[in-house]
């Protein structure tokens, strides 16, 4: 506790649901209270129902939260790979070998992910690699958008693996392959499952990049609120909000499950 | 499979930083070597130069005769226990033993017998279903031995493996390690450490580095009762370093305006030397070879006394048994030593006043 005196607790809750409140939850419980309004005129909403749910769970948007879901899972999954295999090549190289590789990785961060989803779509629009209007397209962005998050995570969590235990692995006849699968990896499992909680929470959300190369029969949910909310429709797209929020937290409440489970220290 | 370790002019450098200075040792099949010495002397890198973890910039490392230089630390067939054990905290005690026999391939069946074996060794065998985590430092220690015993090595490296533990269980394994090592007298240990109780109770040899160089080499007996120089007889035993002259009369030192019978061996009259003399050999009263000065500081420590005595600008140190009456600070008092305890170290320059 930083803070000793009551008087100075006080304060410092009062501060922090001054800011929190208006900042971080007000919003999110708009949304939710949009959802299930029937109007919204004056400063409440009005004529509460369950119907956007009704059709925010059903047709388009249903196939929109599965779009969404395969499109984040293949693109963690495919961005922690990715991000592990060179952050795993990053460590084994000299200092200067490795400042290049991580300002390789952070380019996708540094640049607007407007400008990755059109060099994207111009890149595989022409021969040899034709991916435009093909779901590809859209996972193969994604996957370039969050395979810095997952090289970056990765990178700190082998800086601070102690090489202690490679070396007596090493001292005890095992082979380097066979170090990395037995020791390192487990030992890196909850920095991985973080990252890949990252991954997954960044791709569900992703929409600029995606508005630039989705084709018709693969419209993932952020596309989804904002064309349900473009065309007027806000209280259906606060309702479809809900249900990525509510996806995105399920799983991510999955992972940490994995990770309480892996954490030995 | 009896092993030993050669170090063939091995050099180790980080950049323009010598960390270990053309080192040559033997290490016997079956012998137990312990590299003493203090921090930053090199004894560790030597160690891990062996383990394969650095790689020197010039000589050769033999393990049981094969250059192993080359090699990469897994083919090495070297057993190692570092200070703070490195148990694999994602496996059960069990696992962690058995980690080095599967990592070789060794045959399914033999596998539980050996791990049990291991364990059986260092006393472990009940807690082979624990996790690290829920052990003691001390208990750790131990399965961290069992796991570098069960490949069976020909050689085991020790690094500091008993420093991270307190004083009762150190001594504790101490007495482990030495029935271990009778156990199996086949295996060659390199134990590193800047404890000379630890060298002298285990080892075989000490070789006392500092440094990056190797300074001595001999039988604790040797280093102990007659070092041959003032690193090894201050670093070992703690001794008391005076200069001295060499008289004319034969066995008859100077010590400032102190004369002092000690065999002079064949040092020529004239020559400065340096005198060794253990603390715990010198007596507080009249006797043979008086040295009379003023108490400077009084420790005690239980069961003796150590005196801290200005004699002739040196400051003197004498562990004597529980006084009934300590000396106050700048009292006068006298002490003596036997001349057979005393040891001349011929090179006399550069003494320090440990």
């Amino acid at each position: 506790m930083l803070v000793h005196s009551r008087t100075g607790k006080w304060t410092t809750w009062g501060v922090f649901g001054l800011l929190f409140v208006p900042l971080f939850a007000l919003p999110l419980l708009v949304i939710l209270a949009a959802s299930f309004a029937g109007h919204w005129s004056g400063a409440f909403p009005s004529g509460f129902t369950g119907e956007h749910y009704a059709s925010a769970v059903r047709g388009d948007s249903l196939q929109a939260l599965t779009t969404s879901l395969v499109t984040a899972l293949s693109a963690s999954v495919l961005a922690l790979t990715v991000g592990t295999w060179a952050a795993l090549a990053a460590a084994a190289l000299k200092k200067r070998g490795r400042r290049v590789l991580d300002g390789l990785f952070m380019l996708p961060v540094a640049v607007p992910s407007v400008v990755v989803g059109l060099s994207v779509l111009v890149a595989f629009s022409k021969p040899p690699v034709i991916l435009n209007g093909t779901s590809t397209i859209v996972i193969l962005a994604h996957t370039i958008l969050v395979t810095a998050f997952a090289y970056q995570s990765v990178s700190a969590a082998i800086l601070r693996l102690d090489p202690v235990y490679e070396q007596a692995a090493a001292s005890l006849g095992a082979r380097p392959s066979y170090v990395l699968r037995r020791v390192k990896l487990p030992l890196l499992l909850p920095s991985l499952t973080a990252a890949a909680g990252l991954c997954f929470a960044l791709s569900m959300g992703e929409l600029s990049a995606t508005m630039m190369l989705y084709p018709p029969d693969w419209t993932p949910l952020p596309v989804q609120i904002f064309a349900a909310t473009d065309r007027g429709s806000l209280f259906t797209g606060a309702a479809v909000a809900v249900v990525l929020m509510g996806a995105t937290l399920l799983v991510l409440f999955t992972v940490s499950r994995i990770r309480t489970r892996a954490s030995f220290r | 499979m009896s092993s030993g370790i050669r170090f063939d002019s091995v050099s180790v450098a980080y950049g323009k930083n010598v960390v270990l200075d053309s080192l040559d040792l033997v290490v016997e099949p079956g012998e137990v070597m312990a590299l003493l010495g203090p921090s930053g002397s090199g004894k560790t890198t030597a160690l891990r130069a062996v383990a394969g973890f650095v790689q020197p910039v010039s000589g050769r490392v033999l393990i049981g005769g094969r250059d192993v230089t080359a090699l990469p630390p897994h083919r090495r067939g070297i057993g190692m226990v570092v200070q703070q054990y490195a148990l694999f905290p994602h496996m059960k005690v069990a696992d962690n033993v058995a980690f080095g026999l599967k990592a070789q391939k060794v045959a399914k069946g033999e596998i539980a017998g050996r791990v049990a074996e291991a364990l059986e060794m260092t006393g472990m065998g009940a807690y082979a279903g624990r996790y690290p985590r829920e052990l003691s430092g001390g208990q750790q220690q131990r399965v961290a031995i069992a796991r570098a015993l069960a490949i069976r090595p020909g050689v085991l490296l020790l690094d500091e493996p008993l420093s991270a533990l307190d004083a009762q269980l150190r001594s504790g394994m101490l007495a482990e390690l030495a029935r271990l090592h009778r156990e199996l007298p086949d295996v060659s240990i390199l134990y590193v450490t800047h404890d000379q109780i630890e060298a002298l109770t285990l080892a075989d040899r000490i070789a006392v580095m500092d440094k990056a160089r190797l300074q001595d080499c001999g039988t604790p007996q040797e280093l102990y009762r007659k070092p041959r120089t003032e690193f090894t007889a201050s670093f070992v035993g703690n001794a008391n370093l005076l200069p001295v002259v060499v008289g004319e009369g034969a066995s008859s030192v100077a010590f400032g305006d102190a004369e002092l019978t000690v065999a002079t061996g064949d040092a020529g009259a004239g020559a400065s030397a340096t005198l060794c003399v253990r603390p715990h050999l010198v007596g507080l009263g009249e006797g043979p070879n008086a040295l009379r000065g003023k108490v400077a500081e009084v420790q005690w420590r239980g069961s003796t006394h150590r005196l801290f005595v200005d004699v002739e600008g040196h400051r003197v140190k004498a562990d004597v048994r529980e006084l009934r009456e300590t000396p106050a600070l700048g009292d006068a008092v006298t002490l003596h030593f036997a001349a057979e305890d005393a040891v001349l170290l011929p090179m006399g320059a550069g003494v320090s006043d440990a």
